[in-house]
């Protein structure tokens, strides 16, 4: 199929996430404002000011109520969309667990921002890392394009009748959210196609008819109410179940979404870059990985096997596809911008090094915690980890298998 | 009690209700049961209005209240409420 003709706006980050929220056709936004997640929130409110949208905005008074108006109303069928960062994400917690227990295929764009105290508002991954168990899909994004790109994929995968999961898109704060870019956008209308309109698995109700899943008096039905030690278990596990499978329809939608757009981020789980021949590889997510992209192509003209594999679905984790990946790579970093304190390393390195200890080659494996509170991650950091993997591999040795990068001693 | 209970493949997601609420007998959680003296009631049905899971029932026909055991816990909140003292909660074995 051909690529469609698009449209080049300048848009910072946020602004790609209202815009693709916009022409996603959502029924319901109920968000609160916190930054730096402000403008998605700013420019939908101006969409509705303006009817350029029927959208039901409604206005909360909390985070916690902003989740729960976003499950309300997809769980009657609508399409709904939130927003949020930081302390805002720490908020809904309870909700997050709710939402993916209801089966809501709520889609929420969450603009990474560091957790108090003290107060910070600048990037890292410190908000949804914690959240990484509550059973939602999580994308991390590497620019406003793919911020862009991958609201509009999330509807979709969200709201596949088989999967019925909520998705979270994270993209860097004030890196990308305040960010002016260059986005290609599709027309209104192929986007609205794309989405489409909500599909419903059947469900049996209490009175034993087959229904949509969904509230609606023509066919009554009661969402989620009360499972104890006889059903609760059952239920978790319908949910990983759907985990399992939505690694394939992240994989389709992405697919079909390329054809149209003619972009692609890698198979739409995991993006490799310059990893076929690589000896040394970062693994990294979120908007670093275009800094390391740049290191790589000079490390690269220079005759060092340098690679990286940037994760873009951190849930469900692309087990697979990390492994053969990596398989062949003799060093790997990984980089964490989040810190779990007292553990062994950052969130994304306990899942690298828990993956890696089934391959036979058993490449070397370091953590670099890097970037909290909005650091800086300088170039030449980047080449620090480079020459760090190589002297790994010529002293055959890890010295110190987590550090801190880009802190003062 | 699980052994006859249906797979995670069987029921339907999220924890949909697939049975009416009536169909689960909550009176048999009660260790007090209402006992009503007839002689002290005067059908003033503020027990009825009271009553937090709707176990106690206005029969007009029979110018009544009935008391319904399938869903009193034995809260006793309509022996409290009782203006004239005419219900008494008593351990069920007792009565």
């Amino acid at each position: 199929m051909a690529i469609a003709r698009q449209k080049m706006m300048a848009l910072n980050g946020d602004e790609a996430v209202a815009f693709a929220a916009k022409q996603s056709d959502v029924d319901v936004v109920a968000a609160y404002p916190i930054t730096p997640q402000t403008i998605i929130v700013e420019r939908f409110s101006e969409y509705v000011a303006n009817g350029e949208v029927d959208t039901e905005f409604v206005c909360v008074e909390s985070e916690h109520s902003a989740l729960t108006s976003c499950l309300t109303a997809a769980a009657t069928g609508a399409r709904a969309f939130t927003a949020t960062a930081s302390a805002g994400l720490a908020l809904m917690h309870e909700i997050l667990y709710v939402t993916s227990g209801c089966r809501a295929p709520v889609v929420m764009a969450v603009v990474n921002r560091a957790l108090s105290a003290p107060i910070n508002i600048h990037c890292d991954h410190s908000d949804t890392m914690v959240e990484r168990d509550c059973g939602w899909i999580q994308i991390y994004v590497e620019n406003s394009q793919e911020a862009y790109d991958s609201v509009i994929q999330a509807f979709k995968i969200a709201e596949n009748p088989r999967l019925m999961l909520p998705v979270m898109v994270g993209l860097d704060g004030f890196t990308l959210s305040h960010t002016l870019e260059n986005v290609q956008t599709l027309p209104d209308n192929l986007v609205k196609q794309f989405v489409g309109t909500r599909q419903f698995p059947p469900v049996t109700n209490h009175e034993g008819k087959t229904v949509p899943f969904k509230l609606d008096s023509k066919t009554p039905l009661t969402i989620g109410p009360l499972d104890l030690y006889d059903y609760y278990f059952e239920h978790k596990r319908q949910q990983e179940e759907a985990m399992r499978i939505a690694p394939k329809i992240i994989q389709q939608v992405h697919e079909e979404y390329a054809e149209k757009s003619g972009r692609h981020y890698g198979d739409g789980l995991i993006e490799p870059y310059c990893l076929e021949d690589a000896e040394t590889a970062i693994v990294c997510l979120g908007s670093t990985s275009g800094t390391i992209k740049t290191i790589i192509d000079k490390l690269r003209s220079k005759g060092t096997k340098a690679g990286l594999l940037r994760l873009r679905a951190f849930r469900p984790l692309p087990v697979k596809e990390i492994t053969e990946a990596l398989e062949n790579v003799k060093a790997v970093a990984v980089m964490d911008r989040s810190l779990s304190f007292g553990g062994h390393g950052g969130a994304v390195f306990h899942e690298i090094r828990h993956i890696l200890y089934d391959t036979s080659t058993h490449p070397y494996i370091v953590n670099y915690v890097y970037g909290l509170g909005g650091r800086d991650t300088h170039p030449n950091l980047i080449h620090k980890i480079y020459r760090d993997l190589q002297r790994i591999l010529e002293t055959q040795r890890v010295e110190k298998p987590v550090q801190f990068i880009g802190l003062r001693e | 009690m699980t052994t006859k209970e249906k797979g995670w493949k069987q029921i339907s997601m999220a924890g949909v209700c697939w049975k009416p609420s009536t169909q689960y007998l909550t009176g048999d959680w009660k260790t007090y049961k209402p006992v009503r003296d007839l002689e002290k009631c005067t059908r003033c049905v503020l027990c009825v209005l009271f009553c937090p899971d709707g176990a106690i029932n206005w029969k007009p026909e029979k110018n009544d209240i009935q008391f319904d055991f399938d869903f009193c816990k034995g809260c006793g909140i309509c022996a409290n409420e009782c203006p004239l003292d005419a219900i008494e909660m008593k351990l069920e074995e007792e009565t």
